[in-house]
């Protein structure tokens, strides 16, 4: 697992039914994009988080590919609907293989 | 002016790659073609309900913040065609996104066109493209 | 060196350097999560009477799209150093066997109102400190741990942790007393020219804010928002490292990160700021 690598995640506490929720994540990650080049003209390894996805009760909100291009610390801010009570699952997919999960619920009235 | 055997083909050459490429604009990006063509099947995107949202300038092309919002759309791809490697995210929407819209931050190398292309339901794409400055900085770069 | 050779050359690199177009400080006003104020715009301190009417905060002389990475401290990308630090901050480490929290029960919130009076000097020995001084210094001698490296980002989450605790509050640091000796060391660096370029601090950030050195804006070079968060680096920047970045840009031979003359100038330089907002973790390009 790529060291320090940590979530954040801001999703509203609370919400009436079918409403449209924003959503954003962060995640601490270098995104190393496999173009650069160390002190010793050596290529540094592509690292970087591959895959992104959200879900809420197991139905799926958003899935997104990320290539080397997108920034350093990779951010994401998209809507969801929620139909009823329950929790978004987060999930980032690192090159190394590991993947990095959190979870957040909402009430829903 | 009479054509040689190699001038004949040169031109030909030409002519095809002309006829393949989906926008003339991807001429000089080898890579770019590929990749598009990967999505739309080499169909040319048209122009329809897709926003893309760039700064006109930005301050440092390591983190400039986009946003793409194409109603209805069941993917979004983002392409910055002037990286070496111009796939910059796919975003496919699930049946709970409450709208086929999204922001991220991405990099930009150099001053370039970045391009969002949406695949709608019907299975048509839709393009829409911005420029974007990238400025060198003060003393540092 | 000779100074009016200096002053000759680098008079002729400012001609250069200056574009006809002005292009002061944005109209923009700064609030943070939609609840804290920041005042990006003072009158300038009694020390800079005749050299600055106004104080600018540098978040003023940025884009728009950078402005508002700053607005929200979700959009704000230092607040995962932030984060991490905080976690450090309950975590024991060193032969000691403490954490931060161990002596500092309130947890970083005990440090409000710090952050606006660094640096400063230290009753105890009359040394001038700066946070990363105070840091270390809890590590080595009551944790008993490694001291951590200036510029990491471990360092300065921590430092962006602690002022973070004094954000919104006016900076007021003591430039008398004890500290007059400190400032005035300090001042005297912000006007020497530095390097093959012969630039002082003050060629740029005084006699040149607000135009554009190639296509960057010049600010006042304020440090309220350090330790600053830079898509340059995608990481938090401590002052100092600004600073040597500056000095290293003129092609000088530049002062250590954590060197005395570093503090003298941190002093003299967030006086400048004296009035301004604590900012920190600011975000810039």
């Amino acid at each position: 697992m790529a060291e320090g690598v940590k979530p954040r995640v801001k999703v509203p506490k609370s919400a009436s039914a079918g409403e449209a929720v924003t959503i954003k994540t962060l995640i601490s990650h270098q995104m190393e994009s496999g173009q650069r080049k160390d002190s010793d003209g050596n290529v540094i390894p592509r690292s970087i988080i591959n895959r992104f996805t959200c879900d809420f009760n197991g139905q799926n909100v958003i899935d997104v590919v990320l290539a080397p291009a997108i920034s350093t610390n990779p951010y994401f801010e998209f809507d969801a609907t929620v139909p009823e009570s329950g929790e978004f699952t987060f999930t980032w997919y690192d090159d190394d293989g590991s993947t990095y999960t959190d979870t957040q619920s909402i009430e829903v009235s | 002016m009479e054509l040689t055997r190699r001038q004949t083909l040169i031109a030909g050459i030409g002519a095809a790659a002309a006829m393949v490429l989906p926008i003339r604009a991807f001429a000089q990006d080898a890579p770019m073609v590929g990749e598009l063509a990967e999505f739309t099947g080499g169909a040319e995107p048209g122009t329809g309900d897709i926003t893309l949202t760039a700064p006109e300038i930005a301050e440092n092309g390591n983190t400039v913040p986009i946003e793409v919002s194409a109603p209805g759309a069941a993917e979004i791809r983002v392409y910055a065609l002037g990286n070496p490697v111009p796939g910059v995210a796919a975003f496919t929407f699930g049946p709970l996104a409450a709208s086929q819209a999204a922001s991220t931050r991405i990099r930009l190398a150099t001053t370039q066109e970045v391009l969002a292309v949406a695949k709608l339901q019907d299975g048509s794409f839709i393009a829409d493209r911005k420029e974007v400055k990238v400025t060198i900085g003060g003393c540092g770069g | 060196m000779n100074k009016t050779k200096a002053l000759a050359t680098g008079g002729a690199i400012l001609a250069l350097l200056a574009v006809p177009a002005f292009a002061g400080p944005d109209e923009d006003s700064l609030v943070i999560n939609g609840e804290t104020e920041i005042v990006t715009e003072a009158p300038a301190p009694a020390h800079l009477e005749g050299v600055l009417d106004t104080i600018y905060s540098g978040w003023r002389f940025r884009s728009d799209d950078t402005q508002a990475l700053e607005m929200d401290d979700f959009d704000n990308p230092a607040m995962l150093a932030v984060d991490a630090a905080a976690a450090t901050f309950e975590t024991v480490d060193g032969a000691a066997g403490k954490s931060c929290a161990s002596c500092h029960e309130g947890g970083p919130e005990s440090f409000a109102g710090l952050g606006a009076v660094m640096p400063k000097v230290r009753e105890s020995d009359g040394k001038l400190v700066v946070m990363e001084d105070i840091i270390n210094e809890c590590r080595t001698e009551r944790m008993q741990a490694e001291e951590w490296k200036w510029s990491s980002q471990t360092m300065q989450g921590m430092v962006a942790l602690i002022r973070l605790q004094s954000r919104g509050m006016p900076v007021d640091v003591a430039i008398d007393g004890p500290a007059q000796s400190f400032w005035d060391q300090g001042k005297e660096m912000y006007y020497t020219r530095f390097g093959q370029l012969e630039l002082s601090c003050a060629n740029c950030h005084e006699d040149n804010w607000g135009n554009m050195i190639r296509a960057d804006h010049l600010s006042q070079g304020q440090i309220n928002g350090f330790p600053t968060y830079r898509f340059n680096t995608t990481g938090l920047v401590s002052v100092h490292n600004r600073f040597r970045g500056c000095i290293r840009d003129t092609m000088a031979e530049t002062f250590a990160e954590g060197s005395d003359e570093f503090r003298a100038l941190e002093l003299y330089v967030a006086s400048r700021g004296n009035g301004l907002s604590v900012e920190s973790p600011a975000v810039r390009q």
